[in-house]
């Protein structure tokens, strides 16, 4: 944000008597507002229809398609109506810390929204501790979901918060560990100097840069997911034991607001994946010279890499049963710290053995990734061909209203 | 009246300075996951469960009372709503009783109508009850799947007696209608469709990791405990022991028909854990598609139902059918005085004695498997409260 | 070993308890057996349980049926076993203003939810049941339903039991 401001007092395109400082703190509050207006709340809400959608394909039914073109409008309607509802506090309730919960919630979720890159120039403030920063501003939503969990004056809410708090403190540990490699690699925290350090072709990100940055990636997204609570981590939501968990007491705005912090949270979590491992905003500069076209391009591209995950996580959400409390601790502490900590030594060994890298094994690790996706698109036709569906039953029209079943 | 509605003893420790408390829960009656209206009170140190007792009764329509007031013709559409998702067993054990006490001979075509009807509604049931145990583990897609190839089912039955999920199909003496012209190759059809459905069901939910771990060797339950609190049906079967209705105290015309019993095998942890309840289910649907088409294929002419007098009135007596439902052996003990009226009808449900072992296979578990355990038991309220 | 026939069982009944047990009654498989005093039907229970031979070791039925005529209410066991695959009937007479029968929990884990509930709808107490209380019934419900001359009471914690028809104008 910085340079962009720079170069537009540059081009005289700032009215002068303005201080730089002040230009600064306008150009981020502005570029703040529209980050949250424009994008993250109807990303939320784009993210809920999407998901629907999404899980109506998987579950053989359509999801929703009444309000605007496929349901289009559907997030709107319910966002509406969510503000309209009555707001019920529970009369043994602690007032002020129920009141505030969802407020910090979202806090937590919005501050990390700062160092989220969009694209080259785009990002609200470049901080030079960014990964750092994100991982402390979002461990914030702890603190809210333990205070909702205890306010709410309910056992089943408590039990829901204290899940809760367990599992987000305890994966943050995996999560930091797992990037801490890539940090090592990029030479830096900051977020948009982690995406200088990759290029654009495939063999140049940090995913295929060694096997221990191979792994880091599947450990860090599993950790994301469980600091996210989604499935197969969402025990403190689990519908089916505690109604909605922490949350369970919470009506109208409020609840909105735990909703939008846990689907918001899908696409910081595909960002912050994409911003690590998967080469970010960077595309080929042969492929656009003049900035703005340029940054469109990346912006474009850094959304579609972001939003795969966010699909994926949705995918995963839809088809794994839950984990319970204990499996998920044990499987924190016994299996995905040791083995993150094993990542970070064995990055670090191969960065003193290889300076600048192997390109072969690079290339072995792209190889590899393409087997891994050519083995289960073999699955896939397998179980088809298993089921014996027919062309008509595959059909997807991803914006289908309804099917008739002759 | 304490709030729990009995007495629940509290423990407090003292520990090295710090005086803990267990936490009383009740889940219930109004829950997400508890298969109908039950209660459990639960005595938790966190997230162990020191205890869950069970508290029963929010869905009790005595309705073995009103066997007594609306007659032997008339009770049958009772008998729906003693075990509404696997109804055909209840209209087939009054039925029975009904039949056994007066002597009453029923056609052949009628008891391979009611076996048909009756593994229907078997498959309806186990279709349920995994795809409810499926979500209530946090996978929502399966349940979608399983209630897709139940509207099938359900489709098919409405076509055969008109209703959905409460039928009224058999009388005594046979059954109320009989099947409807090209029936039969739709049903065949839906059989020939539904069976490799069971793999693919298999391959998404029940060999997946993270199912396996939540259910293996959780609750084991030893043939003997499970002969002891008196279960039936897989819950029985899961435990081992290799005993079913159909098989061993045949009925109807199941001696002439060719099916196996599965029995649990302790392939994801121990004989009787939930996993094996669960699996059971699974291969019994397998089994049911075999007994349909066989069903479907021989089946003979002639009429679907004996001659009954209207004014029914058996001689004095009485008898104990079992019948083997989707929940296990289904006891009807039905008293007869030789009037229009029956006596005493007592229904003895699977789910009943599920229901009582709770408490003790509850004990150091956690609130989480608390809900497997329930969904692996398959238990439903109208079942245990008539 | 075959599943001995019902003869056979209540000739063994016969030797050991001598009269407190009565005559073989029945007319078909399923409702053959005998009547028991109450004061002996724990040992009868525990001797068809563990003598082997007999091995009923599944209390498959207890329920308890009213008879005002003959002014007893009878609480009926159907005993089943796996092994040999045989069932057998017992039946306790109790008279109807104080029914006790000794409980049978000790003998078949499957008695205690079974004993609760005759105890619930028909009054009878369970001597020795570990946790005698309403199963079905609410805790503080006035009188037993499944008794023939039971009587619905008028209102339930202020509740009314009855309402009008909406038949009549």
């Amino acid at each position: 944000m910085q340079e962009l401001v720079d170069r537009l007092v540059a081009d005289g395109l700032v009215p002068g008597g303005i201080p730089l400082w002040a230009c600064y703190l306008a150009a981020m509050l502005l570029f703040g507002g529209i980050v949250v207006f424009v994008f993250i709340l109807p990303i939320a809400g784009i993210t809920t229809w999407v998901e629907r959608r999404v899980a109506g394909r998987i579950q053989s039914r359509i999801g929703p398609n009444r309000t605007g073109p496929a349901g289009f409008l559907q997030w709107l309607a319910d966002g509406i109506k969510s503000v309209l509802k009555e707001d019920i506090v529970p009369s043994a309730a602690d007032v002020p810390l129920f009141k505030l919960a969802p407020y910090v919630v979202i806090t937590g979720f919005v501050a990390a929204f700062v160092v989220v890159p969009f694209g080259g120039p785009l990002i609200i403030a470049d901080l030079n501790v960014g990964i750092l920063y994100l991982t402390a501003v979002t461990a914030l939503v702890v603190v809210g979901i333990l205070m909702a969990g205890w306010a709410s004056n309910n056992k089943w809410s408590l039990l829901g918060g204290i899940r809760s708090a367990a599992q987000i403190v305890s994966y943050e540990i995996p999560a930091g560990l797992s990037f801490l490699p890539v940090v090592m690699l990029a030479g830096t925290l900051s977020m948009q100097g982690i995406i200088r350090h990759q290029g654009w072709a495939p063999w140049t990100w940090h995913v295929f840069d060694n096997p221990f940055t191979f792994l880091a990636f599947f450990i860090f997204f599993v950790s994301a997911l469980a600091e996210g609570n989604r499935t197969p981590f969402d025990l403190p939501e689990a519908e089916s034991e505690l109604v909605m968990g922490f949350a369970t007491e919470y009506s109208g705005l409020r609840n909105l607001l735990f909703f939008m912090a846990e689907w918001g949270n899908l696409y910081i979590i595909g960002a912050v994946v994409t911003t690590l491992f998967l080469g970010g905003w960077q595309i080929p500069l042969a492929l656009a010279e003049h900035p703005v076209p340029r940054t469109v391009l990346q912006f474009a591209l850094f959304f579609a890499k972001a939003y795969f995950w966010v699909f994926v996580a949705v995918w995963l959400r839809w088809t794994l049963p839950r984990i319970r409390v204990d499996q998920m601790m044990v499987m924190c502490w016994k299996y995905l710290v040791p083995l993150a900590f094993v990542n970070l030594m064995g990055t670090a060994v191969w960065m003193v053995l290889f300076p600048a890298g192997l390109g072969g094994v690079r290339v072995l690790l792209c190889l590899c990734a393409a087997g891994l996706l050519g083995v289960f698109a073999r699955r896939v036709v397998f179980h088809i061909r298993r089921a014996r569906l027919t062309r008509q039953d595959l059909s997807f029209n991803p914006l289908s209203t309804a099917r008739v079943i002759g | 009246m304490s709030l729990t509605g009995f007495e629940v003893e509290i423990q407090r420790e003292v520990d090295g300075g710090l005086s803990t408390e267990d936490m009383t829960l009740s889940m219930g009656p109004q829950h997400p996951s508890t298969h109908g209206v039950l209660r459990f009170v639960v005595r938790a140190d966190g997230e162990v469960m020191k205890e869950a007792i069970p508290d029963i009764g929010y869905l009790h329509r005595s309705i073995e009372k009103i066997a007594e007031k609306v007659g032997w013709h008339g009770f049958m559409p009772y008998t729906d709503r003693v075990d509404y998702v696997a109804a055909m067993f209840c209209n087939q054990g009054w039925a029975m009783a009904g039949e056994r006490l007066a002597g009453i001979e029923v056609p052949k075509r009628s008891e391979y109508c009611r076996v048909i009807a009756a593994e229907f509604n078997r498959i309806q049931s186990h279709l349920l009850s995994v795809g409810s145990m499926a979500m209530d583990i946090g996978a929502y897609t399966p349940f979608t799947h399983a209630l897709r190839e139940r509207e099938y089912i359900n489709d098919l039955i409405e076509e055969l007696c008109g209703a959905r999920l409460t039928f009224n199909y058999m009388r005594i003496g046979g059954v109320a209608w009989d099947i409807p012209p090209g029936w039969r190759e739709k049903a065949l059809a839906y059989v020939e469709r539904f069976e490799p459905l069971i793999d693919e069901y298999n391959a998404l939910i029940s060999y997946n990791k993270i199912y396996t771990e939540r259910l293996g060797n959780v609750a084991v339950i030893t043939a003997q405990e499970a002969i002891e609190y008196n279960l039936v049906g897989p819950n029985l079967r899961g435990s081992g022991v290799r005993y079913d209705v159909r098989r061993d105290e045949p009925y109807s015309v199941y001696p002439e028909l060719d099916f196996d019993i599965p029995v649990g095998t302790g392939e994801m942890g121990t004989v009787g854990d939930c996993f094996d309840r669960y699996i059971v289910r699974m291969r019994e649907m397998k089994e049911s598609c075999k007994i349909l088409r066989q069903c479907l294929q021989g089946l003979p002419p002639g009429p679907v139902i004996a001659k009954v007098a209207r004014n029914f009135k058996p001689p004095a007596g009485d008898c104990y059918v079992r019948v083997e439902s989707a929940r296990g052996d289904m006891g009807w003990y039905v008293v007869s005085d030789g009037t229009a009226f029956p006596h005493r009808c007592k229904i003895r449900t699977g789910s009943f004695a599920a229901m009582s072992i709770i408490q003790k296979v509850s004990r150091n578990l956690m609130i989480a498997d608390l809900i497997a355990v329930i969904a692996s038991f398959d238990l439903v309220a109208p079942e245990i409260d008539r | 070993m075959a599943a001995s026939d019902p003869a056979a069982i209540h000739a063994a009944l016969r030797s050991h308890f001598g009269d407190a047990v009565g005559d073989l009654a029945g007319t078909r498989p399923d409702n053959t057996g005998t009547t028991v005093a109450p004061s002996a039907i724990v040992d009868v229970c525990r001797f068809l349980k563990t003598e082997t031979g007999l091995a009923f070791d599944c209390l498959s039925n207890l329920s308890g049926v009213d008879y005002p005529k003959r002014n007893v209410i009878e609480v009926v066991y159907h005993l089943y076993s796996y092994r040999y695959r045989h069932l057998f009937v017992l039946k306790v007479d109790v008279p109807r203003d104080n029914p006790a029968v000794p409980s049978v929990a000790g003998v078949w884990h499957a008695a205690e939810w079974q004993e609760r509930e005759v105890f619930d709808l028909l009054g009878v107490t369970f001597e020795g049941h570990p946790d005698l209380r309403r199963i079905l019934m609410p805790e503080d419900w006035p009188g037993h339903p499944l008794r023939k001359d039971f009587v619905e009471p008028e209102e339930y914690h202020g509740i009314s039991t009855s309402r009008e028809s909406l038949l009549k104008t």
